[in-house]
């Protein structure tokens, strides 16, 4: 069966500049420089990054950040925590809106 | 009867990597042995562990491939007639051969550093128990394989319950002097990934495995290096058996770094193999890809002159890309 998404597509990045190369240039320049070690280390930024493509549900981002925070030197548990950390912020998000229902029930009922 | 394993340069990966052409675009071809200033003698492939990465395939079952003592006194006088600084001691486990005390006693009082390549688990064995004193006594410096800093990546690649056995080594050598910054107590832990990835930056896990094995185990080391796994024996099989074999050595072409082409370890070390051939790299001796001299015949131990094998041309095949992927890669760690 066919699929949307195509693994291959993410080694095709970089031809996004096809259409408009100047922007895809500071795009990629921005994104090298967020990447770069600095007051956090790579390592950490790639488990950031592993907890945001979880919770924007990116395919090709789990499958580079998988394979980035492997060579960066976590392990399965590690990057786990790092998932898990995205699942709770993202069912947070969902429950602290709950507050909202629970005002909405207590302003209405008796 | 040990099966003989296929060659990368046999499988067929698509597109066909060239590891000669890309040092040739890179500027950095044909790659050339300086003086060689190593002495890597591999003592054979006998070993109490059964590593899931081992390129050297090593294992309970190598008694039949393990070095003379013949061949162990040609290495010793090739270290007398050569500019070697270090001797390399590397198996299996080399601590397994019987003439080992000799060989390192021999080349420690020659005044030549000598490093043991050591699985860390061999130390617990009762004939072994004394061994991390008397390195200690002799000043050398002991490579210890530890692939992570937490148990699932040390235990997946090295077998279960290995993680808990190597800290308990490591306080060992710790015990007796290792890992606080002494030159004559060195410890050096190498890494490799355990999986189809490269190794990180030396530098930035080096920080984190040295705070995590202090807190959490008092363990301390004097450095990190860390080395890629090879398409070789062992790991060449689990990539095939994993389906991975494609998408890394695509990994391992992709990641080719010039710059890491100056440090590699073949231009300045000559590889010993257990019946005294000799080669460019441990590599290529896993392979059967023993060096040529300049005329284009092999080398024993025994006949040859280290200083005529400067400017050899150095025996390349796809596996290459191993040690210059990334940060660069050798036994040594990163090259650049």
């Amino acid at each position: 069966m066919d699929s949307y998404y195509k693994p291959e597509h993410l080694h095709r990045f970089g031809d996004i500049g096809q259409g408009q190369e100047t922007l895809a240039a500071k795009f990629f320049d921005y994104y090298r420089a967020v990447f770069a070690e600095g007051a956090l280390s790579a390592r950490e930024k790639a488990l950031i990054a592993l907890a945001v493509a979880h919770a924007v549900q990116c395919p090709y981002c789990i499958d580079a950040y998988s394979q980035e925070c492997l060579e960066k030197g976590s392990d399965l548990e590690q990057m786990t925590e790092a998932v898990h950390v995205a699942v709770a912020i993202r069912g947070g998000a969902s429950l602290v809106h709950g507050v909202q229902m629970l005002e909405h029930v207590q302003k209405s009922g008796m | 009867m040990r099966v003989a394993r296929a060659r990368l340069d046999e499988v067929l990966v698509d597109p066909s990597p060239d590891f000669d052409a890309a040092l040739d675009r890179a500027g950095r071809g044909p790659l050339r042995a300086g003086l060689a200033e190593v002495l890597q003698v591999n003592l054979g492939r006998l070993c109490n562990m059964t590593c899931r990465h081992c390129h050297v395939d090593a294992g309970p079952d190598g008694h039949d491939q393990m070095m003379s003592a013949e061949t162990v006194e040609a290495c010793l006088a090739l270290l007398d007639r050569g500019a070697f600084h270090t001797l390399d001691v590397t198996g299996g486990a080399p601590e397994l051969h019987p003439r080992f005390t000799y060989l390192v006693e021999q080349a420690a009082a020659r005044g030549r550093h000598v490093i043991d390549r050591c699985n860390l688990t061999v130390l617990l064995l009762p004939r072994c128990r004394d061994l991390p004193a008397w390195l200690a006594s002799l000043g050398v410096e002991v490579v210890a394989s530890l692939p992570h800093y937490r148990p699932r990546n040390t235990d997946a690649q090295r077998g279960e319950g290995t993680f808990k056995r190597s800290i308990e080594a490591l306080r060992l050598l710790n015990a007796v002097g290792y890992g606080s910054g002494d030159p004559r107590r060195r410890l050096t832990l190498m890494s490799n990934p355990a999986g189809a990835f490269l190794g990180g930056a030396q530098y930035a896990l080096e920080r984190e495995w040295r705070a995590s094995l202090e807190k959490e185990h008092g363990v301390r080391f004097d450095r990190l290096l860390v080395l890629n796994n090879m398409p070789i024996a062992r790991f060449f099989d689990w990539l095939v058996a994993s389906g991975n074999l494609e998408a890394y050595v695509r990994r391992l072409v992709t990641a080719f770094n010039p710059a890491a082409v100056q440090g590699l370890m073949c231009k300045t070390t000559l590889s010993v193999g257990w019946d005294g051939t000799l080669y460019d790299c441990d590599f290529n001796q896993m392979l059967e890809l023993p060096l040529r001299t300049a005329d284009g015949a092999g080398a024993r131990v025994a006949t040859v002159d280290p200083v005529a094998l400067s400017g050899r041309r150095i025996v390349t095949a796809r596996h290459c890309f191993g040690c210059t992927a990334g940060c660069g890669s050798s036994c040594g760690g990163a090259t650049s």
